[in-house]
């Protein structure tokens, strides 16, 4: 059934640091790697010594620069991948039952054998965490890699998702977002974790920590040097010059 | 969002043959024998073919019956039970109006009220798109019921009737229209709650996160087809429902003048709803830095 859960029993999800993510992409790239090679559809490229390549992916670094009034501009790399909301809109319309979230750890998964393809649920996922494999024809999304944090076939430091284990620079957690004393809640009560959108109602698990604020350096005003020169353009006479007036009016 | 054909047939072509199907159901034409034939042949074949459009847009569509399992969650698979519903209960009073010239009032009424509903549910799965601000509002389903109603009035040959519908269908999209221009700043998201940087300035894109095209894009982040908004806005309203009432206001009812009104209401409808999905925002494109 495509209804979702009253409560989870846990609620698996990420804690990602805006504050120290590098924007190297190696997340990007384990991810897309691991679920290629392991559990459901590998994830489809396309094109890909053509002329337009494009793939497909769960998880993408994108980069924002946010323009502060009395400050110098921040640049804030941003990953973004499956929220595994609460309120997951796109579980209530799968038409077939193939999106669902589990009971027991809250993570969002698709049963691909039942996907139709439809894409009704890409549609409404605000953060554009689903996509469509351009080869298999299949809903794909971020599992949280629940082919290995249970897997007791891999060591222990490697049963956390395939992003978080690779991130060398420590931006990603992976916990139980439930359990008030764990690290990643801990994180988040301390740093003021944030929700994404709050205002589309998908209460989402997976947090994200802003950056911390910066040293403020004296910067002298720059503006007048940074002002731009008019510059002197000398108006063309003859037929040029007609030419120019009437292309100026078109 | 993508104006995909196939999404854009599938609403136009079943809404007015399930529009058709409630006036033939609720037997303000009663038909019998050819004419039954034809104008019950019209309402399925249209629904059906709709049917068999939107088919083509699923990735998987040798798994299409497992959409009819999930009635209670998804508007989707609502709409997939009460089409096939509508025909199965339906098919009796086509039946018995055919070959026996017995309408049956019975399986007609039931058969067009679902057939009412099963419109409905079609503009439910649009309508409860959260992260498409302009579908998301009450002003969705009305253009979708009075659209299939007005063009099955105009099918069943009901002028007055079509030409009363097709004003209210006028009305139903500019409110549709001025209300959805609104909508996207109404529901509050942008690049600074996408992103939860808001507070500290104003967030712009950098760098996206691939050079090339994806999937997201593609389907959701769709701005070239909205080039034109204005003028097919114009194009939907007169077409689609302004040309037709007045063509069924001022020439006397006959195939000729019921003709020429459907096919601009048709092709009015195909310009609206090329437009429904052309301009409709998703919130996703506040990630790309675009709309």
């Amino acid at each position: 059934m495509t209804s979702l859960p009253e409560k989870t029993q846990k609620k698996l999800g990420l804690v990602i640091d805006l504050d120290t993510c590098v924007g190297c992409h190696a997340c990007v790239i384990s991810c897309k790697g691991w679920n290629t090679e392991n559990y459901g559809a590998p994830l489809a490229d396309l094109d890909a010594y053509g002329e337009s390549p494009e793939g497909t992916f769960l998880n993408r670094v994108h980069s924002f620069e946010v323009v502060r009034e009395e400050a110098t501009p921040m640049v804030v790399h941003f990953p973004k991948s499956c929220l595994h909301c609460d309120d997951a809109p796109c579980v209530t319309v799968c038409p077939t039952g193939a999106s669902y979230k589990r009971v027991e750890d809250g993570i969002v998964l698709v049963n691909e054998s039942d996907c139709i393809g439809c894409g009704l649920c890409a549609w409404a996922c605000p953060y554009g965490a689903r996509e469509m494999d351009g080869a298999e024809k299949v809903m794909k999304k971020c599992t949280l890699c629940v082919d290995r944090i249970y897997n007791e076939n891999l060591p222990e430091e490697d049963r956390e998702p395939a992003c978080v284990r690779t991130c060398p620079a420590g931006a990603r957690h992976f916990g139980d977002l439930s359990d008030p004393d764990s690290d990643v809640s801990q994180l988040v009560a301390e740093r003021g974790g944030i929700d994404l959108m709050p205002e589309q109602g998908t209460k989402p698990v997976n947090k994200y920590l802003p950056p911390r604020p910066r040293d403020a350096l004296e910067v002298p005003d720059l503006k007048p040097l940074s002002a731009p020169k008019t510059p002197k353009t000398e108006q063309a006479k003859g037929f040029v010059g007609w030419l120019d007036r009437a292309l100026e009016k078109l | 969002m993508h104006p995909a054909p196939s999404l854009i047939l599938f609403t136009v072509l079943s809404g007015t043959g399930f529009g058709l199907l409630v006036w033939l159901g609720l037997g303000l034409r009663a038909p019998t024998g050819l004419a039954a034939f034809i104008l019950f042949g019209l309402g399925y074949g249209l629904a059906g073919a709709g049917l068999i459009a939107a088919a083509f847009h699923l990735g998987h569509p040798e798994r299409a019956l497992k959409a009819f399992t999930q009635w209670r969650s998804s508007w989707l698979s609502r709409e997939a039970v009460l089409a096939a519903a509508t025909l199965a209960v339906m098919a009796p009073h086509a039946a018995g109006s055919v070959f026996a010239a017995t309408p049956l009032p019975f399986f007609g009424w039931l058969g067009a009220l679902l057939a009412l509903v099963t419109i409905f549910a079609t503009s439910m799965i649009y309508v409860q798109i959260k992260a498409v601000p302009r579908w998301h509002h009450w002003s969705t389903p009305p253009v979708f019921l009075l659209a299939g109603l007005a063009g099955g009035a105009a099918l069943a040959g009901q002028a007055i009737l079509a030409l009363w519908l097709m004003l209210a269908l006028a009305i139903a999209m500019v409110v549709h229209w001025m209300a959805g221009d609104g909508q996207f700043a109404q529901a509050g998201s942008t690049a600074g709650t996408a992103t939860g940087l808001g507070d500290l300035g104003t967030v712009r894109l950098l760098e996206p996160p691939h050079s090339g095209q994806n999937y997201l894009l593609r389907e959701m982040v769709h701005e070239v087809g909205r080039k034109h908004a204005y003028k097919l806005r114009l194009i939907a309203l007169g077409a689609g429902a302004v040309l037709p009432a007045l063509l069924l206001l001022l020439f006397p009812v006959g195939y000729l003048v019921i003709a020429l009104a459907l096919i601009a209401h048709i092709f009015g409808m195909l310009a609206q709803r090329w437009l429904f999905f052309a301009e409709a925002e998703h919130v996703v494109g506040l990630y790309y830095g675009k709309r």
